[in-house]
C-alpha cells in the first residue's frame, strides 16, 4: 500500500524543482549579493570616483567582506522592542522578497537526454501576476512589523509611510498591468512572455503602462526618488534604525532582491521576457534556444536592474505630498484611461 | 549708502521665478531624461581619484607638513636647543631639553650645545611654520611628508628618533628654503 503510494509519487518532478530551487536561490542571492557592489560602484561612477577597489581585484570579493562583517558584527535588540516581531521583521521581508521567484519564467523549456521537458519555471500559475501582486505586497508587513517592534518613534514613522506608500502604489501598478493582460488574454507570466515573440514587445505598445509600472516599481522596492520609509535626513534610518548586524543586513539584502526580483518581472512584462528579435531565423537546437533565451532574459534583467540604479543616482527624493499626489491625482487616472484605449483599441481593430 | 548692483562673475546663474509649470514641464519625464544623460555622460568620464597609497598627489613647494631636523653636510645636528622655535610655537606643541657635546661627539652635533630631548605633540602642532621662521640654526623645516595616523594619543609626540634626518636618507628642503627666502625679501 505504502510502496504504491511512494511510487506513484513522481519523484522526477520533485527532484527537477529542488534542482531549480537550488539554482535559483544560489544566482538569485548571488546577483543580489553583488547588486550592492555594483550599486557603490554605479554611485562612484556617476560622481566621478571609483568606488571600492581593495578587496580583491577592482573589489570584487566586496560583498563577501560586507557579508563576514554584517555576521560578526554586534547584535543589539532595544531593551524595551518587541523581541519576537523584532527578530520576524527582517526574516518576514527576505523571505517574501524570495517568494516571488516561483512563477517567473527563465527560459524555455530545456529537452534532457531521455526527453523530458525540463521547465525553466518553478509554478505556470494561471493566475502569476496576482501571485506576484500578493506576494510582493507582503513585503511591506516585514517593513511595519520590524518598524512598529523597534519601539522608536522614526521606526514607526518610517513603517507608516512605507505602508501608505506601498497601499497608493500597489493599486496604480495593478491597474497599469491590465492592458498588459488584456492584450495576453491570460494572467499567466509565460503566456504573456509567449505574446510578445520577436519584436513585439509590450513596451512599443504600451509605453504609458511601462513608465507607470516602472515608476510604481521604484515605489515598491523603497528606492529613490520613492526612499520615503528611510530618509536619513528626516527619519535616521528609518524603520531599520534600531537593526544592526546581520537584522540591518537582511533588509537591506532584502532590497536588492526585490529590485532584482523587479527587474525580472518588467523585463517579462515589458521588454519580451526571454524573447529576442531573430530567435526563429537561427536555427539552433532547441537546447541552444533554451541557453539563449536565458542569458536574453538575464541581459534584460541586468539592464533594468543597472536603469534602477541609475535614477536612484540621478533624481532627489520627492516629498511625501508629492508622492501621494503622483500615486493618486495622476497615475490612477492614467491608468483607468489606458485601459479604456486598450480596450476600445482591441475591440475594433483586433491585431 | 550707495545701491550696489550685484555683478555676475559668470553668465550661468539663472533668476528664480515662481511661475505655472506648463504641461511639458509637469510631465516632468524630459527634466528625467536629461538628468539621466548627465549622470550617464559622468559614468564614462575619467575618475578624478587618486588610489593613495600607491599614487600620491604633488604637493606645492610651500606645503606645511611634518617636520624634520636637520643636519649639516658633515651630518651633524643642526639644532643647538635655543629654545627659539618652542617660543614662536603658538599652539606651544614644542618642548626640548639641552645638552653639553661631550669630548668626541664633535661628529654628531655641530655646536657644543644641544638638544637631548626635542618633541613635537603632532596633534597640538598646527603646522604654522612659525618654527621655521623662528629658527635660526637652520635647524627645522616643515617638509611636504604626511604625519601618519596611530593608535594612541601618545604616540603621536613624536621625538628625536623620526624628527631628525638619517645620515643615509637626507631630505630635502632646497624647494621650501627658497619659498622662505622669497618671502622675506
Amino acid at each position: 500500500m505504502l510502496q504504491n503510494v511512494i511510487l506513484a509519487f513522481d519523484w522526477t518532478l520533485l527532484t527537477d524543482k529542488i534542482i531549480l530551487i537550488g539554482i535559483l536561490f544560489a544566482v538569485s542571492l548571488g546577483i543580489a549579493a553583488y547588486s550592492t557592489l555594483a550599486e557603490r560602484k554605479i554611485a562612484a561612477f556617476m560622481q566621478d570616483r571609483i568606488g571600492p577597489d581593495r578587496a580583491g581585484y577592482k573589489g570584487i570579493l566586496q560583498p563577501i567582506a560586507d557579508g563576514v562583517k554584517s555576521i560578526l558584527k554586534e547584535e543589539m535588540i532595544p531593551a524595551k522592542a518587541h523581541k519576537f516581531l523584532f527578530i520576524l521583521g527582517p526574516c518576514i521581508f527576505m523571505t517574501v522578497a524570495l517568494m516571488t521567484y516561483a512563477i517567473i519564467p527563465w527560459g524555455k523549456d530545456l529537452i534532457l537526454p531521455d526527453g523530458r521537458h525540463f521547465k525553466l519555471q518553478l509554478v505556470s500559475l494561471d493566475v502569476g501576476i496576482l501571485y506576484s501582486f500578493a506576494v510582493v505586497s507582503l513585503g511591506v508587513y516585514g517593513i511595519m512589523i520590524g518598524g512598529w517592534a523597534s519601539n522608536n518613534k522614526f521606526s514607526l514613522l518610517g513603517a507608516v509611510r512605507a505602508s501608505t506608500q506601498m497601499i497608493s502604489y500597489e493599486l496604480a501598478m495593478g491597474l497599469s498591468l491590465i492592458p498588459i493582460v488584456m492584450m495576453a488574454g491570460s494572467l499567466g507570466l509565460r503566456e504573456i512572455t509567449e505574446n510578445q515573440a520577436g519584436w513585439h514587445w509590450n513596451i512599443i505598445y504600451q509605453p504609458l503602462a511601462f513608465i507607470i509600472f516602472f515608476t510604481c516599481a521604484l515605489a515598491e522596492c523603497n528606492r529613490t526618488p520613492f526612499d520615503l520609509a528611510e530618509t536619513e535626513s528626516e527619519l535616521i534610518g528609518g524603520y531599520h534604525t534600531e537593526y544592526s548586524s546581520m537584522k540591518l543586513a537582511l533588509y537591506l539584502f532584502g532590497e536588492y532582491v526585490n529590485v532584482f526580483v523587479s527587474s525580472a518581472i518588467i523585463s517579462i512584462l515589458f521588454l519580451g521576457g526571454y524573447n529576442f528579435p531573430g530567435v526563429d531565423r537561427l536555427g539552433l537546437s532547441p537546447n541552444w534556444m533554451s541557453m539563449i533565451s536565458i542569458a536574453v532574459l538575464f541581459g534584460k534583467i541586468f539592464f533594468m536592474i543597472f536603469v534602477f540604479m541609475w535614477i536612484r543616482w540621478t533624481i532627489p527624493r520627492f516629498r511625501y505630498d508629492q508622492l501621494m499626489k503622483l500615486g493618486w491625482q495622476i497615475f490612477i487616472p492614467l491608468c483607468i484611461l489606458n485601459i479604456l484605449i486598450t480596450g476600445v483599441v482591441i475591440t475594433y481593430w483586433p491585431k | 549708502m550707495a545701491k550696489v548692483t550685484m555683478q555676475a562673475l559668470t553668465n550661468r546663474s539663472k533668476v528664480v521665478s515662481n511661475k505655472k509649470m506648463t504641461f511639458i514641464e509637469k510631465l516632468y519625464i524630459p527634466v528625467i531624461l536629461g538628468g539621466l544623460r548627465i549622470t550617464l555622460r559622468h559614468f564614462f568620464k575619467k575618475k578624478v581619484t587618486l588610489k593613495y597609497p600607491e599614487v600620491k598627489r604633488e604637493f606645492a613647494p610651500v606645503y606645511r607638513g611634518m617636520h624634520v631636523l636637520k643636519r649639516d653636510e658633515q651630518g651633524r645636528e643642526n639644532c643647538t636647543a635655543c629654545g627659539l622655535c618652542a617660543v614662536a610655537c603658538p599652539a606651544e606643541a614644542i618642548t626640548m631639553e639641552a645638552a653639553e657635546r661631550k669630548e668626541g661627539e664633535e661628529g654628531l652635533y655641530r655646536e657644543e650645545k644641544y638638544a637631548a630631548i626635542y618633541e613635537i605633540n603632532m596633534l597640538r602642532c598646527i603646522y604654522c611654520g612659525l618654527c621655521e621662521d623662528a629658527c635660526p640654526k637652520d635647524a627645522i623645516y616643515l617638509t611636504d611628508r604626511i604625519v601618519d595616523s596611530e593608535y594612541t594619543r601618545e604616540s603621536f609626540i613624536y621625538g628625536k628618533d623620526i624628527l631628525v634626518e638619517k645620515v643615509d636618507e637626507r631630505i630635502d628642503v632646497s624647494e621650501r628654503k627658497k619659498k622662505t627666502f622669497d618671502k622675506s625679501e
